[in-house]
């Protein structure tokens, strides 16, 4: 199973004054069980393209084929929209702002419902999303969604989508506007979610160091074209290429350039703040490897307080 | 973000975008006001050609001016059918119980139509031509007087120019809201009626939620910022009328001069060319 995009094209207003080519042929597969980072300036196209794969915009021009639902720019046939969108999960930024019903469980129950599922499937859904995003169902599922707190929200949202059971979940910068700890949390639950729940998953951000934290893949995209496609620990091998087209760079590439600029090389791919922390520790211990064997120090005896670099339990607030 | 204008201004960057919006606004009612007084096909050929320069001035296409016509179609033909039917005046052509076509009818009809036409023509020209907020501007200094008799002027233009600063900001969302909701699986454009009504709810709701949380915060960075609408008030860009706009001003009085030389003063020239050409024949 796969999603296979074969030379995309996308124009807004298209022959007026306003036209705008946002997607330029882009062909990308993608396989089940990719845990996928887009990342891009605004206006580079991603946001287009992923509106693409839940059929949100009619294909100009091009082929997507999302698990052997066929979209094609061909009016005279339908495509099963209805199955695409409950086999692709759409989360959009901000999500809590389409929250719309009098209860938390009525607006969860809103996805399933569209789907045609009969009533206890879709009690029976609403309550193990409403768990899976770790809210307490008997607790929340009465209580009116605008009286939540800001993160409640966004979970609440997130539910909504994830009690349809999508087998792909694309999300659009899900940590916008969120504290660190709030980040934080629905990054974990994003991981949490691709083991449970659906198995692909394809995040949009602006925060490199956010995606080099899980993605195993990422895709850049400048000016309506995927200008990278790489296995994520790649990634910091284009560095300079990154920066010239105004994209930020993980930190953790960052810090290990500047050390290799002062004659300290590290090795392995280093990608994530993870990575960078092993590489420096695996150089320390080398440099010292003559000393006392007590010297030596043992990565996992330490936390450095990074958020999140050494898998800090999750919880309520 | 989709089409980030709205209404129909079409930027070409012409002269005749760059005159003063107070000019035009002015120009706009002379045109109204100068065509109820055409008279003769003589005159409404000199109210396309003036509508022609225009268009050429401002490199609008044509075919844009024409479509803005499309929306008015149907009022158009009624009263054109209307007026065939129960016009009564000049040579019977055909009749018919209370129905008579004449001559009469027949010409008033299609003056009617190429009134109603070349005004929405006309008045769509400084749609395509004008901001939205260039026209609230020159609304504003076009009321000023008023000022004199306590209207609250300045509080009326900010009330404009917010409300339309809010809507391509409201279409957006109600776009990205839609998008999210079919994302759900709502179908929202099919079905009938009250399906359609009842479908526009999930949308609808949010929808208000946001305009109300926009209309909130915007209250509260008027108030940060002090905000109050006193005489003191300076304005970024201050509309001055150049000499542009006094060639404008002389075009736009040629053709109201036209105008009201045919009909005052030859009494509509259709005649006259009539006789000159059954002369010419003769």
């Amino acid at each position: 199973m796969q999603i296979v995009v074969k030379d995309l094209n996308y124009t807004y207003s298209a022959r007026t004054p306003f036209e705008r080519h946002a997607l330029k042929g882009v062909n990308l597969t993608i396989e089940e069980g990719d845990f996928l980072g887009i990342i891009g300036h605004t206006g580079s196209g991603k946001s287009t393209f992923i509106m693409h794969l839940n059929g949100l915009y009619k294909l100009q021009s091009g082929e997507i084929d999302v698990f052997d639902i066929k979209l094609v720019p061909d009016k005279k046939k339908k495509s099963d929209l209805r199955r695409l969108r409950g086999t692709v999960g759409m989360v959009f930024q901000y999500p809590e702002y389409q929250l719309f019903e009098d209860t938390v469980a009525k607006d969860v129950a809103f996805g399933p419902k569209n789907m045609g599922l009969d009533k206890d499937e879709v009690d029976r859904r609403v309550k193990r999303a409403i768990e899976l995003v770790g809210l307490d169902y008997d607790e929340i599922k009465d209580r009116a969604p605008f009286e939540l707190s800001g993160g409640q929200k966004r979970r609440v949202a997130i539910a909504g989508i994830i009690a349809m059971q999508p087998k792909v979940l694309i999300l659009d910068e899900p940590t916008a506007g969120l504290d660190p700890y709030g980040k934080e949390q629905i990054l974990s639950l994003i991981t949490h979610l691709k083991k449970e729940c659906s198995p692909t998953v394809i995040v949009i951000s602006h925060d490199v160091d956010e995606i080099t934290r899980f993605a195993n893949r990422i895709v850049v995209f400048n000016d309506g074209k995927i200008m990278f496609d790489l296995p994520m620990n790649e990634l910091f091998r284009h560095a300079d290429e990154l920066h010239s087209v105004g994209l930020e760079i993980p930190r953790a590439v960052r810090i290990a350039k500047m050390l290799k600029d002062r004659g300290i090389e590290l090795e392995g791919d280093i990608v994530s703040l993870d990575d960078l922390l092993r590489a420096i520790v695996a150089a320390y211990n080398k440099k010292h490897i003559d000393k006392t064997v007590e010297e030596n120090i043992n990565f996992n005896a330490f936390d450095f307080g990074v958020p999140g670099a050494c898998g800090r339990e999750e919880g309520e607030r | 973000m989709r089409d980030v204008s709205f209404g129909q201004y079409y930027p070409t960057g012409s002269v005749v975008h760059r005159l003063d919006p107070r000019a035009k606004v002015v120009f706009s009612i002379l045109f109204m006001v100068t065509i109820f007084f055409v008279s003769s096909y003589a005159g409404y050929a000199v109210v396309a050609l003036f509508l022609l320069t225009v268009c050429f001035a401002s490199k609008i296409p044509v075919k844009n001016v024409i479509k803005s016509v499309k929306a008015i179609l149907f009022i158009m033909l009624f009263t054109a059918i209307i007026n065939i039917f129960f016009y009564d005046s000049g040579r019977v052509l055909f009749e018919w119980w209370k129905i008579k076509i004449t001559l009469g009818g027949i010409d008033f009809a299609i003056k009617m139509a190429l009134r109603i036409s070349l005004l929405v023509m006309g008045t769509s020209m400084l749609s395509f031509t004008t901001t939205p907020m260039e026209l609230t501007d020159a609304i504003e200094s076009l009321l000023k007087p008023l000022k004199y008799i306590k209207v609250p002027v300045h509080d009326i233009a900010l009330i404009m120019s917010i409300a339309l600063r809010f809507i391509p900001g409201l279409m957006d969302e109600t776009d990205k809201i839609m998008m999210a909701q079919k994302a759900r699986g709502a179908e929202i454009d099919t079905g009938g009626l009250v399906k359609k009504v009842k479908a526009m709810l999930p949308v609808l709701i949010p929808l208000f939620v946001s305009a109300i949380r926009r209309a909130d915060e915007l209250a509260d960075a008027l108030d940060a910022r002090c905000y109050n609408a006193t005489d003191r008030r300076t304005k970024m860009k201050v509309l001055r009328l150049t000499w542009k706009d006094l060639v404008a001003f002389l075009f736009v009085a040629v053709f109201v001069a036209l105008i009201f030389l045919d009909k005052y003063l030859l009494v509509g020239a259709d005649k006259y060319i009539v006789e000159f050409f059954t002369g010419l024949a003769a």
